[in-house]
């Protein structure tokens, strides 16, 4: 009987671990698979040369150009409001405005990106006039990672010890003076997680940008230029380009490497964070 | 004086970011549905679903069946969903219950990787390895079966860390009552904590699921992208999202204002995602 109880308990643990490693061997298999193709056609002058046959040779110095102006625009678009929609949330007394906020802030985090591809094309594009563009792009980019800098925002502030609002209210400080003096600061370390997966969110994304900032290979001359990203490169090269696999799983491995050096990034603010967090309680 | 006047300037930011934020979700559907109009409001919006076939490029019989689009859509989800739940939960249910703590932190740091891996990434490698080998066995290789594969791991680490946060927000005491019942391990498991944190587990699979639906870009580089009704997990398929992504690029006058209308059937569709994530209490903040 306890021997049957013992097996059951080393099969269901045996079962679950093979589960686990599902989760965990795809990653080596796909890092291990780009290494494998693209590996080769990394050199240093892959990151200064310019696109050439479609990207089946030459480097791709043009495409890290724009991807570098693009997730400038988006962050550029998208801090200012929500930073401001996270402090108006933050703020004390609750109302239906809040409430209905909230819920859209979700729902903006839920549609998915082709339809804010859909979106951009019809407003920024042609609506404003902006054309097949960076700056459509970024914007477009903005209006995506909207939810993450609020949602992440809003959680940094409300980690904040009450007793900050409070004393700080209590010593007669404006408004204003406590937001910009007290919370902001208080909350920074938080806000810049936000800003680093916004970043990655940003420089993951395809389907939003085919339709706002094109596929134009050549350096960008303006924000009014239209400019590939990244993605969209190996999206390209795998898609529409034969034998571009090689010329895709280089710029993946690229592009790969950025993220799990941002993905670094936000665990050490945030382990820096929860350090500052717990010596002010 | 003047402090008062700083206040109301921020004040004053401050409810323009939040009414501009309120504004964006509005405006999003308000210029889908402008560039839908042509087919909304002329009534030919029935031909979604009365159409038996999509064929938006032909001049003598254009045809705007979304049916057999749609259901390509929820099969890969649904696809998806069957690979990766049971997958994610044993996971979580290892990371919480059976592994030391060296590993977990080990598995976590791993989950999340994978969740940070960008959709075309994902897409480019079913292409050059699931694709082909799908392909020996049942041709063509580029089919419902290859999408499911590749959205069940992009969903995998959605699921697996949902899961395990929901695991480990219960409280001891319930676990040790269990477990001095004389319970085993297995039965604690899955007739205490698995019932206790079944809110959770299910806003974390709701939260994949929905993702799973409007993903675009892994989704069109394997799914074959023929618009037609599946007879086996090995035919090609054409998702709603891939139709947009692939057609918008041509697309002029009708065609493109039905493709706008299906942008508005994805919103619909991942706004009753986010309505299950509600009502299971995941979204309150």
């Amino acid at each position: 009987m306890v021997r049957s109880k013992r097996n059951g308990d080393l099969y269901f643990g045996i079962i679950c671990g093979l589960a686990a490693l599902c989760g965990i061997g795809p990653l080596l298999w796909i890092v291990y698979d780009l290494v494998k193709l693209g590996a080769g056609r990394i050199s240093p002058g892959f990151f200064t040369d310019a696109v050439r046959e479609s990207g089946r040779a030459g480097g791709i110095a043009p495409v890290l150009h724009s991807t570098f102006l693009i997730v400038l625009c988006c962050l550029g678009a998208a801090i200012p409001p929500g930073l401001g929609v996270a402090f108006y949330l933050t703020e004390n007394g609750e109302n239906r405005f809040r409430k209905w906020l909230r819920a859209s802030v979700d729902l903006l985090a839920t549609i998915p990106s082709i339809v804010f591809g859909l979106f951009g094309m019809a407003f920024f594009c042609r609506f404003l006039g902006l054309g097949f563009s960076i700056l459509s792009g970024g914007l477009t980019l903005a209006c995506m990672i909207l939810p993450v800098l609020i949602r992440t925002t809003v959680a940094a502030v409300e980690a904040l010890p009450d007793h900050l609002r409070s004393s700080a209210t209590a010593l007669g400080l404006t408004k204003t003076t406590i937001l910009l003096r007290v919370l902001l600061p208080g909350a920074t370390p938080g806000i810049v997680i936000g800003i680093t997966i916004g970043t990655a969110r940003a420089l993951s994304e395809t389907a939003a940008l085919i339709f706002t900032s094109g596929y134009a290979t050549r350096t960008p001359d303006s924000l009014l230029d239209s400019g590939r990203s990244i993605s969209v490169h190996i999206y390209d090269l795998a898609m529409n380009i034969p034998n571009g696999a090689q010329g895709a799983s280089a710029s993946a491995l690229v592009l790969l490497i950025a993220l799990l050096l941002i993905n670094f990034l936000t665990n050490f603010f945030s382990e820096l964070w929860l350090k500052n967090l717990h010596s002010s309680k | 004086m003047s402090r008062l006047r700083s206040d109301r300037v921020l004040s004053f930011v401050l409810n323009a970011a939040a009414l501009l934020c309120g504004a964006l979700v509005l405006g999003i559907v308000l210029f889908l549905s402008i560039e839908a109009a042509p087919t909304i409001f002329s009534g030919k919006i029935s031909a979604f679903f009365t159409d038996e076939k999509w064929q938006p490029g032909s001049e003598r019989d254009p045809q705007f069946g979304i049916f057999s689009m749609l259901l390509a859509s929820v099969l890969i989800t649904l696809l998806a969903a069957i690979l990766a739940v049971p997958v994610g939960i044993c996971g979580a249910i290892f990371r919480v219950f059976y592994a030391p703590e060296s590993l977990a932190k080990w598995q976590d740091r791993f989950l999340e990787l994978l969740a940070g891996i960008p959709s075309v990434i994902f897409g480019f490698w079913g292409l050059s390895v699931i694709v082909p080998f799908i392909n020996r066995y049942h041709p063509p290789g580029q089919s419902l079966l290859a999408a499911g594969i590749v959205l069940a791991l992009m969903i995998l680490p959605t699921i697996a860390l949902t899961t395990k946060s929901a695991l480990t927000a219960i409280s001891p005491s319930l676990m040790a009552g269990a477990a001095a019942l004389g319970l085993s391990r297995p039965a604690q498991i899955l007739q205490v904590a698995i019932p206790t944190a079944r809110k959770g587990i299910a806003a974390g699979c709701a939260l994949g699921l929905g993702r799973a639906i409007g993903e675009t870009m892994a989704v069109v580089m394997v799914c074959g992208n023929i618009a037609q009704i599946p007879h086996s997990v090995f035919d090609p398929v054409r998702p709603v999202t891939s139709t947009i992504a692939l057609e918008m690029g041509y697309a002029t006058a009708e065609h493109k204002s039905y493709l706008y209308a299906a942008g508005l059937v994805l919103v619909l569709m991942t706004a009753l995602f986010l309505l299950v994530r509600i009502r299971k209490g995941a979204s309150q903040w």
